[in-house]
């Protein structure tokens, strides 16, 4: 990402250290992830040590520093889809991808996370790629699901 | 759209939008929440108002996407009014039937309606549903009738009536008392009044103060502020805006998290909305008030919704939490003043300012005041949002309200409060829901998530889930919680592989004191209740990991084998052929023997099994019987019928 | 600043408002074991051994008095058999990554503590957080930071900046208990390669 849309965002948060988070926010979703040059560029222009910030690139679990995949597949682990059998949806997710959580496949093309709640509970195990939500799966639902993605 | 600039320029224009209205006139509402968007709601809206121009009816029938009402795993829901018919689980498919059949000659479609689990009858009606009919939707009711991206929408059933009222007939201070008044605790977790909080803050000499909004709902199985920010998100700015006003503060924050984008969606869209008709900005209805609110996402941790960490994290910072001993209204967001209560504690507060606290007061128990939605999921056969008056049995919400536990399975205990709550068991059920009386039970509010558990769930896993859980999300900032969970996490873990020892539990136990005691913030000193609660009510299960090695509710992976019963196998070969690890051996009329060497514990055989044979059997504790001899392996006539 | 009047084990100590318990008790020359600690720093919180007795209007509750501000006459308990039972198991669980360290293996001899209770852990970090709070605090360099959270959270320099700043510094390997700094700072050393000048 080039240091021109990166200045574009900081200045769109008025340039104020506070929105830290925010702008990091909307480079991962532009860029799919935090390239370190882009954090130096951070650093400079909102005059914030980079210590604060791969901390918080770090902390959080929306940032990566290493590139993303071009599908990011998300199984729900919070309560109610783990007593629905969330577990063996992660075991066919991580057979079907050769991947585990936090990880990218070497083409790219998938990159696989838990997350800890997507608020779908009552529609549990729950399965996100890309941002839709896919509910009542099953090992077999989602093996289907994920031949979808190129 | 111009600006509103006074209290009677509102009414005036709500007048207005009422008078084009006919309630007579039939609307199409379609849930919009992200449940039934995932159970393909989108497609439902379409193809209704496709359906609806091709007959030439859009001058005559509304058709809207609505909030969530709560009925989440029947979605996609929707109710035709002005008759009130809801149908469940409807498809794209489904839309011609529904217009002609009930739009237009008001019959009904029979297999959309909900079926009562125990009675077999149907229900037209939302308000015939059992789901429906013994809550107390004071709070959720308006989700279903609005398009929660119309203002107008909201103004036309009385939204910013209480903000009027506020504005032009009570001071502050009235605000704050009626607030006061109606002793409404906070919905979030910890259940501290509001309005003593507010009344710190609007006493601290500081001239700056905040109001926040706590949108961070982190409890996994919750998802009540979700549907309230998606679907009706002008209800909660109008609480901000009235706790602002109480308390003398000009600057609101919603701290949304990222993982619910239509509900930031929704909310920035409300908040300019609310820009452009003067409910926000300067001067507010011409009151002299000036109030604005901004938008601040989270990023994806747990500990952020916790109060201090989540102004940590509003300042940009890594959500650490402070320690609390100067309380946050006092010295919170930059130091400053800050109020910060939950999405459902500020959508109560246009009731109450409107209704009035005594009618508020009214509802609920002696301590508990009000009504509070609980997502109610996990083992449950009715899923979803239930709304319920405080001192509502927990008996009464997951049987009369939940229907029960499905597949006939036995109900073993409920888990609240999230991962800062604890389960509670059968003979506890009769308890009446009140921050009090859940507490005083091992267990707590919380935020509300009420998660059922049946008998094949093990209690000593549940405790090992919400630590694991807890490990992952905690700050690292302190000793008590980073370590302490670290080492609770690994000694549960292994318990439940068969590796448990005499003196686990003490040393749980001490470890439990340890983060209870000196731990920096509520993640930390809440993280031990699971744990604590399941060995208060089940520690034979506990005992039985430890000294037995045995899984009493046959689920531990590591515990259990898979048997194939000889006396009821048919060899009928389906688990044969779907066994990932080719571990079963057998064939057509020879009976299906595991290979216990290889069988890795998947559980597929006992899936696949047809019910009418259950051949497959879990066994934990003691060793699987030796194989059938071969010459007993062939199934004939003559060993089926010593079999019967 | 008005004058408070507290009792710290049993004796009367007078503080100024704002000052914290610790500061108050070790300007009467009271003992209260610390880990986090520094008197350059902003006070921490992190490894609660520092935790007192506290008493108020009658209530007794535990809080950790390097960042409790003192009140008019609070009783407090440096020593009791819960703050003692706590201070034990803290100082265990941070032995489980550093048995090495002196002042780890001081305080497990005055509290008892078993080095062996807890199963050991790779890391010997144990997050006081002493050389990014100095570095950021006094030395003003930043090049030393947190990274991760829970129990992926690690010490980490960043390589640019530490190439040019720590050489003639290193001011914050003294106050490292456990040499965990020391290593991170080795590692660092050896894994970056500063680009060449190709002319």
């Amino acid at each position: 990402m080039d240091n021109d849309r990166i200045d574009q965002i900081i200045d769109k948060h008025q340039g104020e250290a506070s929105s830290l988070i925010q702008v990091l926010l909307e480079i991962q979703s532009e860029n799919h992830w935090l390239p370190k040059n882009g954090l130096e560029r951070v650093s400079e222009k909102l005059q914030v040590p980079l210590t604060r910030i791969l901390h918080i690139a770090t902390f959080y679990k929306a940032f990566s520093l290493v590139p993303k995949g071009r599908h990011e597949v998300h199984i729900c682990v919070g309560t109610a889809c783990h007593v629905r059998g969330a577990t063996r949806i992660l075991d066919t997710v991580e057979e079907a991808t050769g991947i585990k959580p936090g990880e990218t496949d070497l083409d790219l093309k998938f990159s696989l996370e838990t997350v800890n709640c997507l608020g779908c509970c009552a529609l549990g195990p729950v399965v996100e790629v890309d941002g839709k939500v896919h509910g009542k799966m099953s090992p077999i639902k989602t093996a289907e699901v994920l031949k979808i993605y190129e | 759209m111009a600006r509103l600039n006074s209290p009677e320029e509102l009414e005036n224009f709500r007048q207005e939008l009422l008078s084009k209205k006919d309630p007579n006139m039939p609307c199409i509402s379609i849930c919009a929440g992200a449940g039934c968007i995932a159970s393909g709601a989108d497609e439902v809206i379409e193809a209704f108002k496709a359906q609806i121009e091709k007959e030439g009816l859009t001058a005559k029938v509304d058709t809207k996407g609505t909030g969530c009402p709560g009925f989440c795993e029947r979605g996609p829901v929707v109710v035709i009014y002005p008759e009130e018919i809801c149908y469940l689980g409807v498809t794209a498919d489904d839309v011609s039937e529904i217009v002609s059949q009930t739009v237009k000659e008001k019959k009904v479609v029979d297999r959309l309606l909900f079926v009562d689990p125990i009675t077999g009858e149907k229900a037209i009606h939302e308000s015939d549903i059992s789901f429906y009919k013994n809550q107390k939707r004071n709070v959720l009711c308006n989700n279903i009738k609005i398009d929660s991206k119309s203002i107008d929408d909201y103004l036309a059933i009385g939204g910013y009536s209480a903000l009027t009222k506020a504005l032009s007939r009570m001071t502050d201070v009235e605000v704050l008392e009626e607030v006061k008044k109606s002793n409404l605790r906070g919905r979030g977790g910890a259940g501290f009044p509001a309005g003593r909080k507010w009344e710190g803050s609007r006493n601290a000499p500081e001239p700056i103060k905040y109001v926040l909004v706590n949108a961070d709902e982190g409890d996994p199985g919750a998802f009540m502020d979700r549907a309230l920010l998606e679907g009706n998100p002008h209800s909660i700015l109008e609480g901000l805006i009235l706790g602002g006003y109480a308390i003398g503060s000009h600057e609101g924050y919603f701290y949304v998290r990222q993982e619910y984008p239509l509900a930031v969606e929704n909310i920035n869209l409300a908040i300019k909305q609310a820009e452009e008709y003067g409910l926000l900005g300067e001067n507010i209805l011409g009151s002299g008030f000036d109030f604005r609110v901004f938008v601040h996402q989270g990023a994806g941790a747990f500990v952020c919704g916790e109060s201090t960490a989540l102004m940590t994290s509003l300042e940009g910072r890594a959500g650490e939490p402070r320690p609390k001993y100067i309380r946050s209204n006092i010295k919170g967001l930059w130091n400053k003043p800050t109020v910060l209560n939950n999405v459902e504690t500020w959508a109560n507060v246009p009731l109450i300012i409107n209704k009035g606290a005594d009618w508020f007061t009214q509802i609920g128990t002696e301590s508990s005041k009000g009504t509070k939605i609980f997502s109610l999921v996990g083992k449950i056969t009715n899923t979803g949002l239930v709304e319920v008056p405080m001192g509502m049995t927990l008996k009464d919400i997951i049987y009369k309200i939940g229907g029960g536990v499905p597949n006939g399975k036995k109900f073993k205990a409920v888990q609240t409060g999230g991962p800062s709550g604890g389960c509670i068991p059968e003979e506890r059920l009769d308890l009446e829901v009140g921050f009090d009386e859940l507490t005083k039970a091992g267990s707590m509010m919380g935020s509300g998530g009420m998660i059922v558990l049946d008998e094949d769930t093990c209690m000593v896993d549940v405790a090992r889930y919400f630590i694991d859980f807890l490990t992952d999300e905690s700050c690292g900032k302190c000793v008590p919680c980073r370590e302490g969970l670290r080492q609770m996490h690994r000694i549960l873990t292994n318990i439940t592989e068969g590796k448990g020892k005499e003196g686990d539990i003490e040393l749980l136990e001490e470890l439990a004191e340890t983060a209870v005691e000196a731990s920096l913030c509520a993640l930390g000193k809440s993280a031990p209740n699971p744990f604590l609660s399941t060995l208060r009510y089940f520690r034979d299960e506990y005992e039985a990991h430890i000294k037995e090695k045995r899984c009493p509710a046959l689920s531990c992976k590591e515990l259990i084998s898979f048997y194939i019963d000889p006396a009821k196998c048919k060899a009928c070969m389906i688990c044969l052929k779907k066994c990932p690890a080719e571990a079963i051996d057998g064939g057509k009329k020879k009976i299906h023997i595991i290979d216990q060497e290889k069988c890795a514990n998947c559980g597929t055989c006992f899936e696949v099994c047809p019910s009418k044979f259950g051949a497959v059997t879990k066994i934990s504790g003691e060793p699987v019987p030796p194989p059938v001899p071969e010459e007993e392996r062939m199934i004939t006539k003559k060993s089926q019928k010593e079999s019967k | 600043m008005s004058e408070i009047q507290l009792e710290i084990d049993g004796k009367e100590v007078k503080a100024t408002e704002g000052m914290t318990v610790l500061a108050a008790a070790q300007s009467a020359g009271i003992f209260i074991p610390t880990l986090c600690h520094h008197e350059k720093l902003e006070p921490f919180g992190g490894c609660r051994v520092c935790i007192v007795e506290v008493e108020v209007n009658g209530w007794t509750k535990l809080v950790v008095s390097c960042v409790y501000p003192v009140e008019e006459n609070i009783i407090v308990r440096t020593r009791s058999e819960k703050v003692d039972r706590i201070r034990k198991t803290i100082i265990e669980l941070l032995l489980a990554h550093a048995p090495d360290s002196p002042q780890l293996q001081a305080l497990a001899q005055e509290y008892g503590s078993d080095k062996d209770r807890f199963e050991k852990d790779a890391s010997f970090c144990i997050h006081c957080g002493l050389c990014v709070r100095y570095c950021a605090e006094v030395a003003k360099k930043n090049a030393i930071g947190f990274v991760g959270r829970g129990i992926n959270k690690e010490i980490s320099f960043i390589p640019e900046i530490a190439a040019k700043e720590c050489w003639d510094c290193k001011e914050c390997f003294p106050l490292c208990p456990t040499s965990a700094l020391q290593a991170a700072f080795v590692l660092t050393k050896a894994l970056y390669s500063p680009p060449t000048d190709i002319t």
